[in-house]
């Protein structure tokens, strides 16, 4: 069938030299941003290190910044999902206040068993999150609309149910966001067992789940990143989860609960936006709508599902705010929609939808995270912080551009 | 060789883009004054040099010199090419949808005093630019409003509003019909007489050979040859199409011996109505039908409701209004969304790939199974190497030039995307394949490999609907061709009743009867 003679299986372009450092740079091609951005963290916790004479990383303080910073990780994760799409939701926030009023007021007006209480704030923001799907995807309002009224709606309603704040619940709800796991295996050499296996567990399933892959590909003959990469990729995540690892182990009470159900949650959604075909419904809209609906997908119904699944994860977040405050207070949320959008932008997500990663965003999150605790730690005026990680973030989005543009080339 | 005469000269261009070097010292060299034709097959590197000679590719970006009437030229962006009096119409046109001709010809380059638009002077110099171009519409009109051959045209007047000393065209007729690409043609020669130099870069070597003075033929980033149009001998297509794919083409159209069988697919009554303006009756009553192993033709001329047939039937992504009856083999079927339409056995591969048939953000293996991920999935998870297995074997058949199936479509020449538009299509394993003007701005010998493709689809029993501007590619593919002429269907003719001239006739029927 080929009638042009030209040649379609020579490598076009070989890769001059094949140091292990050309191989890493060429598989990681596509992705290179997303470890740029890993290493802008690491050189904003370093630089915080040293800043905070080494409180940074002190294994309380990293507990808590986990702790602290669970609800922007929670909420970027499906605000991932919507500005992939092309949309945005600025409620969140106002939900995270409403929702977490409610479930105070379901545990201490009603009475309800704590764990009841948090299956009803999940299932409030997932209704939450039809009531606002369904403006957009079924009337066709655009979202940024749809969910400015609900940051009103949202905000009005916690107020009057909350009224300012209600507090005092079972202990088992406190524990959420400011208990850790049982020490159940006791201590090594006054480290937290249980932390240490479980670290050990990830780093195995890591590189389980990496080997795995390469063998299915080689398998059938398609194209694999050079050995070296991979492993050189491997080391580097394996050192960092294993140092997180080690210094959490040295905390008070090891690992923090909402790291686990953080952690979960990345690893479920990580695989719902790059395996499924939900996950590719989400990107097909995004990249380009008119394709995507002359392609079979159902627009509608995944615009509906995106925000239903916001909904419900910022019920989580409302659970582990409300936790970790210990209170619910009516003011709760505020600003939150902005960190995670922030935290979206930050790990690449364009602006314009198609492109974005869980991953991404949770490392911005991080980023976040660490400014936060680190100008707390050196007890930089509140709006100060402010400030600065506005900067940032336009400091990150730039370095993004202008990266883009020196590799694409146009 | 830098004569007088010459007013460009790019001297060993090379341009390199991750993984794919795109021009190799490229060489080019046009008069003053002449219309000089670029062809080459598809990602041989038109656009690349052209993008480079128009600043779009930043001096610094690619090697070598580009030297405009006589200086050298470090063009940062398309503003200081334009400065210069070199012009660029690109491939996809780029214009203003929602603005006025008036407005999109001075965009950027205002009638204005001191930050005020000077609405008068705007619309005068605009009217005088249409005149120039012979474009007969109001200046105040807006863009979306009129057709692909006026937003052409308008373009050009664009240009001209710059002092345009060298036009680049860029595929200027791949999506007119011969009406329009004549006039367009005109057009371009009469700028020649008032001393503006065209490059034009089509895959339509009829057009080349009608106009071009002199045609430069690059082949996978590499000058070949420029043939001088205008010598004693003639120079013959065969002559440009053995230098463009460095052999020769025996035949336009690959033999086929049809097998027909049974009908699959009937349409009756079929009426649909403007989608906006829902008392415009866009398809009239159209009936017609195809039978397995069969490809037939839709012929028509701009805004004939070709496309809007087509459209309205695939899960009625066109129209409002719509009645009538579709038949599938034998029983009566609906197609309300595009999900049934696909699960009806139907496909449907738009005439506008980058607008509407693409994801160009993503790569080619998740455009290729965009339409049928239940086929690369289990329980809504998907098999990734499964997936790139069968994007892989599509790149193979299809002859997708890229070096793997995780490039981005986006990067991809014009002719490389359709190709992965119609393997998307032809993944959905349809019974009847609509395909919309599936070689458009796609080079001669990929034309040939899609014809061989749509044969074999034919052979292995499938219908095909086959729709193009280009009446010489309908008659040596179709089996039984139906012509439109404002939503209504004129006329059916076999292979053997069919010709240009009574194809044509049954196109503009209607118009005339109307007049
Ligand atoms: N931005 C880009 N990034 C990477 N590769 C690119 C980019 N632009 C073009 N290419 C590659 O450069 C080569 C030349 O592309 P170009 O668009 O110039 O081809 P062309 O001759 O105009 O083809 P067509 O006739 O299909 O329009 C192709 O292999 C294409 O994939
Ligand atoms: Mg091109």
């Amino acid at each position: 069938m080929s009638t042009s003679g030209t040649t379609t299986t020579a490598p076009t372009g070989s890769p001059s030299g094949s140091s292990t450092a050309n191989m890493l740079k060429k598989s990681l091609g596509g992705s290179l941003r997303q470890y740029g951005i890993i290493g802008a963290l690491i050189v904003i916790v370093l630089l915080f290190q040293v800043l905070t004479d080494g409180k940074l990383l002190l294994p309380n303080n990293v507990a808590s910044l986990v702790q602290q910073n669970a609800y922007v990780m929670i909420l970027a994760i499906g605000m991932v999902i919507v500005i992939v799409a092309g949309h945005i939701d600025l409620s969140v926030g106002s939900v995270v206040a409403f929702i977490g009023g409610v479930v105070a007021l379901l545990m201490k007006d009603m009475g309800l068993p704590w764990f009841l209480a948090v299956l009803a704030g999940i299932a409030l923001g997932a209704l939450v999150g039809a009531w606002q799907g369904y403006w957009v995807a079924y009337v066709g309002i655009p979202a940024f609309i749809v969910t400015l009224a609900g940051m009103l709606i949202f905000r009005g309603l916690a107020v009057i149910i909350v009224g300012v704040t209600v507090a005092g619940f079972p202990e088992g709800f406190v524990k959420i966001s400011n208990g850790s796991l049982p020490n159940a295996l006791g201590f090594v050499a006054n480290r937290d067992v249980v932390t240490l296996v479980l670290g050990a567990v990830t780093i195995a399933a890591l590189v389980l789940s990496q080997i795995r892959t390469r063998r299915t590909l080689l398998k059938h003959g398609l194209r694999t990143e050079p050995l070296g990469a991979m492993v050189a990729k491997l080391v580097i995540f394996s050192a960092l989860i294993g140092g997180l690892t080690w210094i959490l182990s040295g905390s008070r009470g090891g690992s923090p609960i909402v790291l686990l159900i953080v952690g979960a949650l990345i690893i479920a959604y990580s695989f719902v936006m790059g395996r499924t075909v939900f996950g590719r419904h989400v990107y097909a809209i995004g990249g380009n709508l008119h394709a995507a609906i002359l392609s079979g997908v159902n627009t509608r119904k995944v615009n509906f599902m995106i925000f239903v699944n916001m909904g419900v994860l910022a019920g989580i977040a409302a659970i582990v705010t409300t936790s970790r405050a210990g209170a619910a207070v009516a003011a709760a949320g505020m600003n939150y929609e902005l960190d995670a959008i922030a935290a979206c932008f930050i790990g690449g997500t364009a602006v314009t939808g198609g492109i974005g990663r869980i991953s991404g965003a949770i490392i911005g999150a991080l980023i976040m995270g660490v400014l936060n605790m680190g100008l707390s730690i050196m007890a930089v005026d509140p709006a100060w912080q402010q400030a600065i990680k506005g900067l940032v973030l336009l400091l990150a989005v730039a370095f993004d551009l202008v990266n883009k543009r020196r590799v694409g080339g146009r | 060789m830098s004569s007088q005469n010459t007013i460009l000269e790019m001297r060993s261009i090379t341009k390199t883009f991750p993984g794919v070097k795109a021009l190799q010292d490229v060489t080019l060299e046009v008069s003053r004054g002449e219309v000089h034709a670029i062809c080459g097959e598809n990602g041989a590197g038109k656009s690349t040099l052209m993008n480079v000679l128009s600043g779009v590719y930043p001096h610094g970006s690619y090697e070598g010199d580009v030297l405009f009437e006589g200086e050298p030229c470090e063009f940062r962006n398309i503003r200081d090419s334009e400065h210069r009096g070199i012009v660029i119409i690109h491939q996809e046109l780029a214009l203003s949808p929602y603005l006025s001709i008036a407005e999109n010809i001075f965009l950027g380059n205002e009638q204005q005093t001191r930050g005020v638009i000077d609405w008068n002077a705007t619309n005068s110099e605009a009217a005088k630019l249409l005149a120039r171009v012979g474009l007969d519409e109001s200046p105040d009109t807006k863009i979306v409003d009129i057709g692909v051959g006026k937003q052409q045209l308008v373009e050009i007047a664009k240009a001209l509003s710059k002092r345009v000393k060298l036009l680049i065209l860029d595929e200027p007729t791949a999506a007119l019909n011969d009406e329009d690409s004549a006039h367009l043609l005109d057009l371009i020669r009469s700028l020649k007489g008032h001393g503006i130099t065209s490059i034009i870069i089509s895959h339509k070597l009829n057009e080349i050979a009608a106009i071009a003075d002199r045609t430069t033929v690059i082949r996978d980033g590499q000058t070949i040859e420029t043939l001088d149009m205008r010598g004693a001998t003639p120079v013959s297509e065969e002559q440009i199409i053995r230098a463009m794919v460095g052999r020769s083409l025996d035949h336009r159209f690959p033999e086929r011996t049809p097998n027909i069988g049974a009908e699959v697919f009937r349409v009756e009554d079929w009426t649909v109505h403007h989608p906006i303006d829902t008392t415009r009756v866009v398809v009239d009553h159209a009936n017609l039908h195809v039978r397995r192993g069969e490809i037939i033709g839709l012929a028509g001329l701009m805004g004939a409701g070709r496309t809007e047939l087509a459209m309205s039937i695939f899960g009625r992504t066109y129209g409002a209004h719509i009645s009538g009856r579709l038949i599938k083999d034998g029983k009566e079927i609906q197609t309300h969304s595009v999900g049934q339409a696909i699960r009806h056995g139907i496909a449907y591969a738009t005439e506008d790939r980058k607008k509407y048939g693409l994801n160009l953000l993503s790569d080619i293996k998740r455009n290729i199974t965009a339409s049928a991920l239940g086929k690369v999935a289990r329980w809504g998870v998907m098999d990734a190497s499964g997936e790139s297995r069968i994007a892989g074997k599509f790149r193979t058949d299809m002859n997708i030039k890229a070096p793997s199936v995780d490039v981005i479509t986006g990067t991809l020449s014009g002719g490389n995307q359709q190709k992965v538009v119609l393997s998307k299509w032809v993944f959905t394993d349809p019974d009847v394949l609509i395909l919309d003007e599936p070689t458009r701005g796609i080079d001669v010998g990929a034309k040939y490999e899609i014809y061989t493709i749509i044969n074999a689809l034919a052979d292995s029993g499938k219908a095909v609907i086959f729709i193009s501007s280009e009446l010489p590619e309908l008659l040596g593919i179709c089996d039984r061709i139906y012509a439109l002429s404002t939503g209504r269907i004129t006329g059916e003719l076999t292979r053997a009743e069919a010709n240009q001239e009574s194809l044509m006739h049954l196109m503009t029927m209607e118009k005339e009867a109307v007049r």
